[in-house]
C-alpha cells in the first residue's frame, strides 16, 4: 500500500469535506478563546483549493499538496493560512516527483511539514496549538510498521494529542491574552489538526 | 444581529466597491488580490509604505492611504490578517525605487503572513524593511503570549512615516523614525459592550449591562479586568494609569493624546474623556503638544475607547505637522 496521486485527492476532497461539515465548531471553540474565525477560514480555504486542483491536473501527490498549499497561503490569512499551507508545502516539497510514497518517504515528509509548522509558528509542544496533535500523529507514524497502522496510530496521537489541550494555558497566537481563562477549552489549531490525520486515515482505507 | 450587509461572505467586497464608488479619484482598488493603493502609485524615488490587516478597523488602514501617509493597505476578511499575495502585489505597486516598508500590527496572524510576504517577496528584488506596533499595555509582554498587541500608536506610525516619506526620507530613516514613535507610544483600551462579526452573528464575549472590560483588545479580546461602569472620570483614569506607569513619562515631556474611539461610541463621549485625559497629563506636568480625537481605529460596532500617548520629539512634531491628504485624515493639503 502506498500514497498515490488518486488517494491524495481523496484525502484533500474529505478534508474540505470535513472542514465544511465542522465549520461551526471550529467557529464555537475558536470564539471561546480566539477570535472565531478558524471553521470559517479553513472552510474557505478549502473550497478554494477544491477549485484550484479541479482546474489543473496534478502529476503526482506532491503537486497535489504544493497546489493545496499555495490555495491556501492566498485564500485564508490569519495564523491557520500561513501554518496549513506551510505544512502542505513542506510536505508537498518533501514527496515532489514521486508517484508513489510509501510509509519512510510519507513520514518524512510529515516530519518536514512538522519543522515547517514549528519554524513558522514558533510554538513548542504545550503551547496549546495545532502542534499538539501534529506532534504525536507524526511520531507515530515515524514508529508505525507499515502504512496502515501507522495512520490508525497517527490518528489516535492526533486524538488524544488534541483532548490534551484542554487543560493547557495558550500561550501563543490570541488565545495566549487570556492567560489562565484559556484553561478548560479545546484548541480549534489542534482539532483541525486531528481532522486532517483522521481524514487520511479514511482515505487510504478506502 | 442587524447589519447594514447584504451578505457576511460579500461583506469586505462590498465596502471595497463603496471604497472605489467614493475615492475612486484619489484611490485605485485591486480586488484579487485585495489592496487600496495611491492612484499616482508607484511615486518614483519615494519610500513606499504598505500596511494592512484584518477588516473591522476602519478607516484603518484603507482610509489612510493617500499623500503623507499610506501608498497602500491590505484589507484581509474581518478580523482576519491579509495574505502574503496581497501584501507582494501591494508591495510591487508602490515601489519607487526606494525600498518600502511593512507597518505591520503585532498579532499572530498578521506577523506570519507578512513574513511570508517578505519572503516571497525577495525574489522580485524591492528592499524591504518591518515595522512592528506593539504598544497595547494591557498585555504582558513576556515569553508565555504572543507579545503586546498593536493598536493606536499604529495610525501614528502611518502618520508620521508618511510625512518623513514624502519628505523624501531613506528607507532607513523612515523605519527608524516609526519604529521610534512605536517604542516611545502606549495605549490602553477599554469595551462597554462586544462586537460582533458579520461571519458570527454573535457577540464576541458576554459583558453584563453595568459591567465594562478595561483592557480589551481592538478584536474584542479580553482586558485586565472587569468592573462596575464608573463616571468617565474613573474610566480614563483606569486607562492612564498603566500608560503612565509603563513608560517613564516624566514631568516636562511633551506628549501627543490621542483618543480614539471604538466604533459605536459618540464623539460627544469622546470629548468628555479627552477632557479628563488633558486633565490627568497636567497633573502629572505633560503637555500635549498635538492631539487627535475621534473614531480612527475601530473594533466593528463596539463601544469604548482606547488612549494613545506617544512621548514626542521634534522630527515627528514636524511629520506630524506635514501635509495629509487621504479619506479618513486630512489637513495642511
Amino acid at each position: 500500500m502506498a500514497i498515490d496521486r488518486d488517494s491524495t485527492l481523496d484525502w484533500m476532497t474529505r478534508f474540505a469535506g470535513e472542514m465544511a461539515e465542522h465549520r461551526q465548531e471550529l467557529v464555537r471553540l475558536d470564539t471561546a478563546i480566539g477570535d472565531g474565525d478558524h471553521g470559517t477560514n479553513m472552510n474557505r480555504g478549502m473550497q478554494k483549493a477544491l477549485e484550484k486542483l479541479a482546474a489543473s491536473e496534478q502529476a503526482d501527490p506532491g503537486a497535489v499538496l504544493k497546489t493545496v498549499a499555495m490555495a491556501l497561503i492566498s485564500s485564508v490569512g490569519g495564523a491557520a493560512g500561513p501554518l496549513y499551507g506551510t505544512l502542505f508545502l513542506q510536505m508537498g516539497t518533501a514527496m515532489a516527483g514521486q508517484g508513489e510514497v510509501d510509509l519512510p518517504g510519507y513520514s518524512a515528509a510529515w516530519r518536514k511539514g512538522l519543522e515547517g509548522v514549528q519554524s513558522r509558528g514558533k510554538a513548542q509542544p504545550g503551547d496549546k496549538t495545532m502542534l499538539d496533535a501534529l506532534l504525536p500523529a507524526v511520531e507515530a507514524l515515524e514508529q508505525a510498521p507499515d502504512l496502515d497502522n501507522g495512520l490508525s496510530a497517527a490518528v489516535q496521537g492526533a486524538e488524544q494529542g488534541m483532548n490534551a489541550t484542554t487543560p493547557l494555558v495558550a500561550r501563543k497566537g490570541r488565545a495566549s491574552y487570556l492567560g489562565e481563562r484559556s484553561k478548560d477549552h479545546q484548541d480549534p489549531g489542534a482539532t483541525s489538526t486531528y481532522y486532517l490525520f483522521k481524514t487520511a486515515a479514511e482515505a487510504l482505507a478506502d | 444581529m442587524k447589519k447594514l450587509i447584504n451578505s457576511p461572505d460579500a461583506v469586505l467586497q462590498d465596502a471595497l466597491r463603496g471604497v472605489e464608488a467614493a475615492h475612486g479619484d484619489r484611490v485605485r482598488v485591486s480586488y484579487d488580490p485585495a489592496y487600496v493603493v495611491r492612484i499616482d502609485a508607484p511615486v518614483n524615488g519615494k519610500v513606499g509604505l504598505v500596511s494592512g490587516g484584518g477588516s473591522g478597523h476602519e478607516p484603518m488602514h484603507g482610509g489612510f492611504v493617500g499623500p503623507g501617509m499610506l501608498d497602500a493597505a491590505c484589507p484581509g476578511e474581518v478580523f482576519t490578517s491579509p495574505t502574503p499575495d496581497q501584501m507582494i502585489e501591494a508591495t510591487k505597486a508602490v515601489n519607487g525605487g526606494a525600498g518600502v516598508i511593512h507597518i505591520v500590527k503585532n498579532y499572530t496572524g498578521d506577523v506570519m503572513n507578512f513574513d511570508m510576504a517578505a519572503e516571497m517577496g525577495k525574489s522580485e528584488d524591492i528592499e524591504v524593511e518591518t515595522i512592528l506596533t506593539n504598544d497595547d499595555v494591557a498585555v504582558e509582554d513576556s515569553l508565555y503570549t504572543a507579545g503586546r498587541r498593536g493598536v493606536g500608536v499604529t495610525v501614528l506610525v502611518e502618520k508620521i512615516c508618511g510625512g518623513a516619506a514624502q519628505d523624501g526620507r531613506s528607507l532607513q530613516e523612515v523605519t527608524e523614525l516609526g519604529r521610534r514613535v512605536n517604542a516611545n507610544g502606549r495605549s490602553m483600551g477599554m469595551a462597554l459592550t462586544p462586537c460582533i462579526t458579520p461571519a458570527s452573528g454573535e457577540p464576541s464575549f458576554e459583558l453584563a449591562e453595568d459591567e465594562v472590560e478595561i483592557g480589551i483588545g481592538i478584536h474584542g479580546e479580553p482586558g485586565r479586568f472587569r468592573e462596575k461602569i464608573g463616571p468617565a472620570s474613573q474610566v480614563t483614569e483606569r486607562l492612564m494609569t498603566p500608560i503612565l506607569e509603563d513608560l517613564p513619562f516624566s514631568s516636562g515631556d511633551r506628549v501627543l493624546a490621542f483618543v480614539n474611539g471604538m466604533g459605536g461610541t459618540p464623539l460627544l463621549e469622546l470629548y468628555i474623556v479627552y477632557a479628563e485625559v488633558a486633565k490627568i497629563a497636567a497633573e502629572h506636568g505633560l503637555t500635549i503638544e498635538r492631539n487627535l480625537v475621534g473614531n480612527y481605529i475601530t473594533s466593528l460596532e463596539m463601544q469604548g475607547c482606547s488612549i494613545t500617548l506617544v512621548k514626542l520629539d521634534d522630527e515627528m512634531v514636524r511629520y506630524w505637522d506635514a501635509p495629509v491628504n487621504t479619506p479618513a485624515l486630512r489637513w495642511g493639503a
